[in-house]
């Protein structure tokens, strides 16, 4: 019940904000072409389905999400690496700071000229941005562990591989969710960037900049919820799993 | 902090050197394909295709020096105030850059204030500031672009908007946890000094916070530039290195996408290095020591 309670001031918060939004359009008249009104996007959401289905599985399954994991995953690698070889690590953290605080995603016209339209540029898009954030964090995140527990690791005469998958990759979890969650919005806008720079004839991207052209932006706003619900849904779902693997993390004791 | 600094220069120096010859040497495999007609009229052989393949006109990989020289040509060659002017498309970039960065730290801000002082606000507000970062804003920035042009907001300010939205977040949620960051004795001796909210937040919350402000300010401004760039995919006639890179893309241009690239990441370095600076700077004048 407290729980529920919690939630009370932002629903509400939302439920009027839809509600002046649908008001407003319909007092002043403004003409859908600048503002649809909610009800308008909903009707269409609800109309275009499949449209939007198609939409999804092209931008979301086939691009986002392989990509998302690729370039967390080879992040990962490199941070591996990058402590394993302290030299490594010193060069290549100054330069990965340096390149995490770039606007990487203007990469995406230049991928889309070497690898043509489809898929394939859009995930090459999303692996270059989301190395980097991954390197970064878990490159931190592997020096979190304290030196009490790694003195301890020494003295039982640990190795290398055991004191990492024992100790030090548990606390750098953290790190490395912070950095999973800052790469699921860079993928997503990645994803629909790259559209921008011709693609197939289906992807959000693509139909977000049609649809804004076109002057039909019920259906813009209907990708639009698309991307918001599929963008919370990501990150609820990471936060959901990074408490399950976190449990010990002061945040969330009770 | 002397030592440590010393113990970088190296290692970066060393992979920075990596990375430059890894980038030649790949752009010889990249452009010979395209560049194989003009390979056998020189003559073939390893010297001609080195020749050819980091000198091409429209490569597929440009080679670094391709890219400084296209760089110098269109910064210091071409009067800063021609469309032609890389520094030109820079200046547009970063004015709208900094309009929404300073409308974004000032939203954020205040919606740091606001939640501090008010458990409704905090309830209502924080999990949509939350949602409001889940939604690709970049992604729609086209139509916001399109949509405000049409109700006649042009130029500078639609983009400063995109900006503004992508750099409050971290500045809000930077702010709450710095102005909630005084130790509960310290606000305890406030109360005991009657003092009101105001002196609370004007004496010791905002003093604070100012490690935590700067922190956030430069995710800020990184974000603000990456929001202006995408901003100005869309509106190819009016300048900016988004446009550079769209124009330079539909006409086949690759030197020009690169350069504005280019362009684009020495901005953000340089913005997020004069933040830096003025962290110290502040903190210097605060008392801390170097």
């Amino acid at each position: 019940m407290n729980r529920i309670r919690e939630y009370v001031p932002a629903v509400a918060l939302g439920l009027a904000v839809i509600s002046i939004w649908e008001c407003a359009v319909r007092v002043f008249n403004i003409s859908p072409i600048l503002l649809p009104p909610p009800s308008a996007v909903y009707v269409r959401f609800m109309n275009s389905l499949p449209l939007l289905g198609g939409d999804f599985v092209e931008t979301i399954l086939k691009a986002m999400i392989p990509g998302w994991m690729i370039g967390s995953l080879a992040g990962l690698a490199g941070a591996l690496l990058c402590d394993r070889l302290p030299f490594l690590r010193r060069g290549l953290l100054p330069l990965g700071n340096l390149v995490s605080v770039l606007p990487l995603v203007g990469v995406a016209p230049i991928m889309v000229m070497w690898f043509g339209p489809g898929v394939a540029p859009k995930i090459a898009v999303i692996v270059i941005m989301t190395f980097f954030p991954m390197l970064v964090n878990a490159t931190a995140g592997l020096q979190a562990s304290g030196q009490l527990e790694r003195d301890l690791m020494q003295s039982y005469g640990s190795s290398w591989q055991q004191s990492l998958l024992k100790l030090r990759l548990h606390a750098a979890m953290p790190f490395i969710f912070n950095a999973l969650k800052i790469n699921s919005t860079l993928a997503l806008i990645g994803a629909i960037v790259s559209e921008f720079f011709g693609t197939l004839v289906v992807g959000m991207g693509f139909r977000i900049q049609t649809g804004s052209g076109s002057q039909s932006l019920d259906l813009v706003w209907a990708e639009i919820v698309v991307a918001a619900i599929t963008g919370s849904a990501f990150y609820g779902l990471l936060a959901l799993l990074e408490r399950r693997v976190t449990f010990w993390h002061p945040s969330y004791r009770r | 902090m002397r030592t440590e600094r010393k113990g970088h220069v190296l290692p970066v120096a060393v992979i920075s050197i990596c990375l430059i010859v890894a980038w030649y040497l790949a752009a010889i495999p990249m452009n010979e394909s395209v560049a194989q007609s003009k390979i056998q009229a020189a003559g073939g052989g390893l010297f001609n295709t080195l020749a050819v393949t980091w000198n091409f006109e429209r490569p597929v990989m440009p080679a670094p020096h391709q890219i400084m020289n296209e760089m110098w040509n269109t910064m210091v060659l071409v009067a800063p105030w021609k469309v032609k002017s890389l520094v030109f498309h820079c200046w547009v970039t970063l004015s709208s850059t900094l309009l929404g960065f300073i409308l974004g730290v000032a939203l954020g801000i205040g919606l740091a204030v606001a939640i501090v002082h008010s458990t409704l606000l905090n309830k209502a507000l924080m999990p949509w500031i939350i949602i409001s970062q889940t939604i690709p804003i970049l992604a729609i920035a086209p139509m916001i672009i399109v949509v405000l042009g049409s109700v006649g907001l042009t130029g500078l300010l639609p983009k400063s908007l995109i900006s503004m939205y992508l750099c409050f977040f971290p500045v809000t949620i930077g702010m709450v946890k710095g102005l909630t960051s005084p130790e509960v004795y310290h606000l305890d001796l406030m109360r005991t000094y009657n003092a009101s909210r105001l002196q609370v937040l004007w004496k010791l919350r905002f003093p604070a916070s100012v490690p935590f402000l700067f922190t956030s300010l430069k995710v800020a401004i990184a974000i603000a530039l990456t929001g202006a760039i995408v901003g100005e995919l869309p509106t190819g006639a009016q300048g900016g290195l988004g446009s550079r890179m769209l124009v330079g893309f539909n006409f086949g241009q690759t030197m020009q996408v690169w350069a504005a690239l280019f362009a684009g990441a020495i901005l953000a370095a340089v913005l997020v290095y004069s933040i830096g600076r003025i962290e110290k700077f502040v903190f210097a004048a605060r008392g801390a020591k170097s």
